[in-house]
């Protein structure tokens, strides 16, 4: 008995076995339970009532495609602004950039809610009305460095061998990047957009404390559904961003796993 | 040079930006005026004030649990994700790729359905939530970035390393201890100090599966706060003090692996 | 050399991995004190029968004995072998020292004793006082030093040698494997040596095993191999070689290059089919004299530092390498002659390519997972079992690969004086084997097809 216990330890492949049945449990079964409580209502019947009220409730659509358009923006201004700093940084002494590196990624080690508690504090100091505007800034100051970091990653690891080759074959610096630079970096980007359109959709309290509570998003309607105790509803809400999240996930394949590598931050 | 200075100074308003909000609680940390903004002059009355507890106990207490399970989830995540980054590295290349993207999944969901799906779990199967609760909820997410810096360790190891224990005489679990951990030790002290962060760091996940027998962590004790209206004032200096603590800590390991590198 | 006690016996060993089998019954015995290399190229399984010896892998089928006990499951602690990794395999969180009494801390020896016998091996490796230093610090030959002092330390009985010199530059290898040589004199520990570089195993062995495709094509001393290859495949790689297509006249004479020449070998069926292998520096060229038995024009010459290396190209259209103290200018017409003793005369290995197939329908047959058209398959009823007959000069190669009916890629060139023969391994690992004029690189993916009227079909 012993001996067999072991041999299967010896496997090393067998290791595995524990995250596995841990995955099952905390990952897979509590995805299951969602689409579960989605098509079935509180007394636990089959219905697809559920998924109807969110089709035909104004209310709930509407935050949902809100919440789709302010991420887009963000994702967007997170690009803009994003590219330039981290095509920079890639331009810069490694040891330096690293440091930079380091600087904007550092914010996120405060608390998300005390940093945006600070903005509102920021906003009111410089008069800035809080709403719609301070929520994109709001945002885009959350994740902009999840934009910066896998860029850089990837433009710094560019081949100079490649942009050296463009050179010699008679580009100038303005198609040097347009035609070698910027195709390259396009996996790093997927990366950013990953790593930063979901999470703005779901994110709630950004929302509530840059606008006073007069914007909600998606992930606000998720968290007060639970709150209020209609279960059903709250896991059919988050059926359709589960769906959101495979459909991004599929459309950028291999990049979603890269995304996740790349959130690695340390 | 034009353009070396326009990307400097554009690096640099970026960053002031970034550090704008920070800069603010840092500064508004020494003076004790109850609303974030106001300047009553300075004191240092409030840092004080975070290491006497007493009247602020339920933030001394919301820092504790917040400390405790940050401290047991990236543990736990840590050996579970070794254990499990060390068998994935055995396994067929075929079953490798499956396993990361199982891995994957975990990271790639957005807070907030971690949080409603482990929500879901703990009720369906009636589990009374609380610190368990939370603690299993953070090593949920915790583990898959663990395993994601133990695993590329593994790769860049020499292949033979293992081999060699044995080959010299080492049973399989001693060339597991003396040779594989001590190699994977880096990656296994950044994975712990990444589920460390993100743990004590969380909030939405932490909301939905900490119940309500009144267990607070910084997250939610910031958040009861910002609903009521207002911040607690000793939280400036507690953020300023745990800011300030992971910069040194950062540039300190960023120096030392600059030095080692040269 | 050989002495009667054996180390290592090896018996009908096979393995797979999934349904690849890359080790096909492997018989191979060594003995004690010997310095046996198992040459080569990549991919031959080489790697694979040494992890088998080492007990990294356990054999699908087949028994190892080591030192007597039959040790084909033991796991590799247990076995009284020592490995020196192709890429060291030193542990980098320890130093020289602590590498090196590895071993001997697991076998829990007294302090002071794993003290002396560290410094005694250091001083064999030519590595006195490195004992506190970082062993990413060393030097590529350092670490190699190391590498082999941790194993030697242990006293093993067998020391197998991974590549161990294959990351090192060609001025250091050259140094090492004197070192090696002298090191398998002094220690009196038996050797086996992997490499995939035939110039070090002449250097080194005592005993040379050729392997190529999971299969030992010869076992033999360094002169054995070189001078007596048992077939084109180690003829090929072990050295350079002009070999032909010939055919055995009768006993001690042979026909290749449209002429005869008297030779040495004997037992071939008259008229037999064989290849002939002839060392470059076996043939003499001289001034076109009536003393040549082949004339020729020199189409190249290169100086190579100690000789020259000269192509001629007969009338009849072969090419023949050739190295010569003298240098012929390219152009010039040259005579040649071989000596009956340096003419090697092999078996063919096979004469055309065969399978096993099945008919599909009136005008094709099934074989290599492929339909191909056929204009005897009408001869057979349908479903049954035929032998398949495909010569070697009527498999066609195309560039793309959508040309022909299946997928391969070239797996082995042989050059043949006036045409190469290729060995092209298919998709599902079955090997063509294929006669062409045609140029291709080794590596090559290209489309096959097969001509209806030549696949020849005969009832099993």
């Amino acid at each position: 008995m012993q001996q067999k216990v072991l041999t299967f330890l010896g496997r090393r492949r067998n290791w595995t076995i524990p995250y596995v049945l841990f995955l099952a449990f905390f990952v897979l079964v509590p995805m299951v339970l969602i689409v579960f409580y989605a098509f079935t209502n509180a007394e636990g019947a089959f219905t697809f009532a559920n998924i109807q009220k969110f089709w035909i409730h104004p209310e709930a659509m509407n935050t949902f495609l809100y919440s789709v358009v302010v991420a887009l923006i963000t994702t967007f201004l997170c690009i803009l602004i994003g590219y330039p700093a981290a095509y920079i940084l890639s331009k810069m002494e490694a040891r330096k950039a690293k440091l930079l590196v380091i600087l904007f990624i550092l914010p996120m080690w405060i608390n998300f809610l005390i940093r945006t508690l600070a903005t509102v504090a920021l906003f009111d100091f410089f008069k800035i009305p809080l709403g719609k505007g301070a929520l994109i800034f709001g945002m885009v100051y959350n994740f902009l460095p999840f934009m910066i970091y896998p860029i850089y990653n990837i433009l710094q690891k560019t081949d100079q061998n490649l942009i050296e080759a463009a050179q010699d074959l008679g580009a100038n610096p303005r198609q040097v990047f347009l035609k070698t630079v910027f195709p390259l970096s396009i996996p790093g980007i997927t990366s950013g957009v990953i790593m930063v359109f979901m999470p703005v959709i779901s994110t709630f309290a950004i929302a509530e404390l840059l606008t006073i509570n007069n914007i909600k998003l998606f992930g606000t309607t998720l968290q007060e559904n639970i709150y209020n105790g209609t279960w059903n509803y709250g896991a059919a809400l988050s059926l359709v961003m589960l769906l959101l999240i495979g459909i991004t996930a599929l459309l950028n394949g291999e990049g979603s796993s890269r995304a996740a590598e790349e959130g690695n931050l340390i | 040079m034009i353009k070396r200075i326009l990307s400097t100074s554009y690096l640099g308003i970026l960053l002031v930006m970034l550090y704008a909000p920070i800069l603010i609680i840092i500064i508004f940390s020494f003076t004790e005026a109850k609303v974030l903004g106001n300047w009553t002059g300075f004191s240092l009355k409030l840092y004080t004030s975070i290491f006497q507890g007493g009247i602020h106990h339920s933030l001394t207490s919301a820092l504790y649990n917040t400390l405790i399970i940050g401290l047991i989830a990236a543990a736990a995540s840590t050996v579970l994700g070794t254990i499990a980054a060390i068998g994935i590295y055995n396994l067929t290349p075929k079953s490798q790729k499956v396993m990361q993207m199982v891995n994957t999944i975990p990271i790639l969901n957005p807070d907030i359905i971690t949080a409603i799906s482990l929500f879901l779990l703990f009720v369906s199967l009636s589990i009374s939530q609380g610190y368990t609760t939370v603690i299993l909820a953070h090593i949920t997410f915790c583990t898959p970035y663990v395993v994601l810096s133990v695993l590329p360790r593994l790769r860049r190891m020499n292949p033979n390393l293992y081999e060699a224990a044995l080959d010299l005489g080492a049973t399989p679990f001693l060339a597991v201890r003396r040779i594989l951990l001590p190699e994977l030790k880096p990656g296994m002290i950044s994975g712990f100090i990444l589920a460390f962060t993100l743990s004590i760091d969380d909030f939405v996940v932490t909301l939905f599966t900490i119940g309500n027998e009144g267990l607070e962590t910084l997250s939610t004790y910031i958040y009861a706060d910002a609903r009521r209206g207002g911040l607690t004032p000793e939280l400036r200096p507690l953020s300023a003090i745990i800011f300030i603590s992971v910069l040194v800590l950062l540039l300190v390991i960023n120096q030392r692996a600059a030095k080692k590198k040269l | 050399m050989r002495q009667t006690t054996d180390i290592i016996t090896v018996e009908h060993l096979s393995h797979a991995f999934g349904n690849k089998t890359v080790l096909q019954d492997i018989n191979l015995s060594i003995g004690k004190g010997e310095f046996v290399t198992i040459l080569g190229p990549s991919g031959c399984g080489k790697t694979t029968l040494m992890r088998l010896i080492a007990g990294f892998l356990k054999a699908s089928e087949g028994k190892i004995s080591i030192a007597g006990h039959d040790m084909t499951t033991t796991p590799p602690h247990l076995r009284p072998v020592n490995t020196v990794f192709q890429k060291y395999a030193l542990f980098p969180h320890l130093n020289v020292f602590q590498n090196i009494a590895f071993g001997l801390n697991l076998k829990k020896l007294p302090k002071e004793e794993i003290q002396k016998k560290v410094k005694q091996v250091l001083k064999i490796v030519i590595m006195t006082d490195y004992e506190e230093r970082d062993v990413d610090s060393l030097s590529g030959g350092q670490q190699q030093r190391v590498a082999i002092a941790r194993a030697i330390v242990n006293k093993p009985e067998v020391l197998l040698l991974d590549e161990p010199l294959a990351a090192l530059d060609h001025k250091m290898r050259k140094d090492m494997q004197m070192e090696i040589k002298a090191m398998h004199k002094k220690l009196n520990i038996t050797f086996v040596y992997i490499t995939h570089d035939q110039e070090e195993a002449l250097t080194l062995s005592d005993r040379i095993v050729v392997m190529s495709e999971g299969v030992i094509q010869q076992i033999g001393t360094p002169t054995e191999i070189y001078n007596e290859p048992k077939n084109s495949f180690v003829a090929d790689f072990i050295g350079e070689s002009n070999i032909l297509n010939g055919v055995m006249i009768h006993d001690e004479l042979v026909e290749f290059a449209g002429h005869r020449f008297d030779c040495v070998d004997k037992g071939f069926a008259e008229n037999e089919l064989v290849d002939v292998v002839v060392r470059p520096e076996d043939i003499y060229i001289f001034e076109m004299s009536e003393a040549a038995q082949l004339s020729g024009q020199v189409t190249s010459s290169i100086f190579k530092g100690v000789h020259y290396e000269m192509t001629v190209i007969t009338p009849e259209g072969f090419e023949f390498l050739i190295q010569d103290y003298h240098c012929f200018e390219p152009g010039h017409t040259v005579g040649l002659r071989v000596k009956p003793f340096d003419i090697q005369v092999m078996k063919k290995e096979r004469l055309c390519n065969s399978f096993v197939g099945t008919i599909v329908d009136k005008s094709h047959v099934r074989f290599l997972k492929t339909n191909f058209k056929c204009n005897s398959a009408h001869k057979f009823p349908i479903g049954s079992k035929v032998r398949v007959a495909v010569e070697f000069q009527n498999v066609i190669l195309h560039d793309s690969e959508e040309e022909g009916v299946l997928t391969g890629v070239v797996s082995f060139i042989l050059y043949k004086g006036d045409h190469f023969h290729l060995t092209v391994r298919t998709k599902d690992k079955r090997n063509l084997y294929v006669q062409t004029n045609d140029i291709w690189d080794d590596g090559d993916t290209i489309g096959i097809s097969i001509s209806p009227e030549s696949i020849h079909l005969e009832p099993v």
